[in-house]
């Protein structure tokens, strides 16, 4: 899904946007599993990322209507799945939701650094899941997740120059906990 | 080396990215279609304040049996 382009002919798209059942499943097997992992970057918990994932489709079903077929269904469904699961952070309390603990559980792509002290990892999480959750969403998916700011912008709705604001401030903000703690990154 | 550079890696330590291709460890298809059917049948629901209303309206009706003429009269 990172480019938006899907193998569903546009056929379908048309069908779905008229409340078609099979259409629907059509674009969910498709989009499934890019969907699922843009959630699991935000929230990084696989059980909510399940979760978010029927929310995002229920809620992609539920405006059907307004889906506009010439343009392609991969960056709405992320923007949708963006907000559910900044609804879910929304809800959460902030202490508990970007453990090391949590992070250990996840698909990682690759383990920390057993040159970094666990202990200041541990406390790098917990400040960053202490920033305010706009920071925090653009900054984990351009800085840990890599994701092209253009994608990023779209799903939160902002442009790409405010996309780059928001990490420059998150890092900034990060910094600054962790000073105070008596770490220098 | 860019200023940001060495907070960024600590982030990364911290908080590792996810893998790629990481999917869901069972078919969400199912519930899916079980959260479209919860949420067609809350629609199919008539709301409680509806019931609520009715039996109030039953008990004034039954408790001045004059008023039937008039609420017939505006129906």
């Amino acid at each position: 899904m990172p480019d938006g382009s899907s193998s569903v002919p546009g056929s379908v798209l048309h069908r779905f946007r008229q409340g078609d059942l099979d259409a629907f499943e059509a674009l969910f097997r498709e989009h499934q599993r890019p969907v699922y992992g843009w959630i699991l970057r935000i929230v990084r918990n696989t059980a909510a990322a399940e979760d978010l994932t029927v929310e995002t489709f229920w809620r992609i079903h539920r405006a059907h209507d307004r889906f506009q077929p010439e343009f392609p269904f991969g960056p709405w469904a992320r923007r949708i799945a963006t907000r559910a699961a900044l609804d879910w952070l929304r809800a959460q309390r902030p202490e508990v939701e970007l453990t090391t603990e949590m992070a250990g559980t996840l698909p990682s792509a690759s383990q920390g650094d057993p040159g970094i002290a666990a202990e200041i990892r541990s406390k790098t999480a917990l400040a960053f899941g202490r920033l305010p959750l706009s920071l925090r969403a653009a900054a984990i998916l351009a800085v840990v997740e890599e994701q092209p700011h253009k994608d990023i912008a779209a799903a939160l709705g902002i442009t790409v120059a405010a996309v780059k604001l928001r990490v420059f401030r998150a890092l900034r903000l990060l910094r600054k906990d962790l000073e105070q703690q008596g770490i220098t990154p | 080396m860019n200023h940001d550079d060495g907070i960024k890696q600590l982030l990364k330590q911290s908080l590792p990215p996810v893998e790629r291709n990481a999917e869901p460890e069972r078919d969400l298809w199912p519930a899916v279609l079980r959260r479209l059917d919860a949420d067609a049948a809350s629609r199919r629901a008539v709301p409680w304040f509806d019931w609520a209303l009715l039996g109030g309206l039953a008990v004034f009706v039954a408790s001045f049996p004059a008023t039937i003429p008039v609420f017939l009269y505006y129906l």
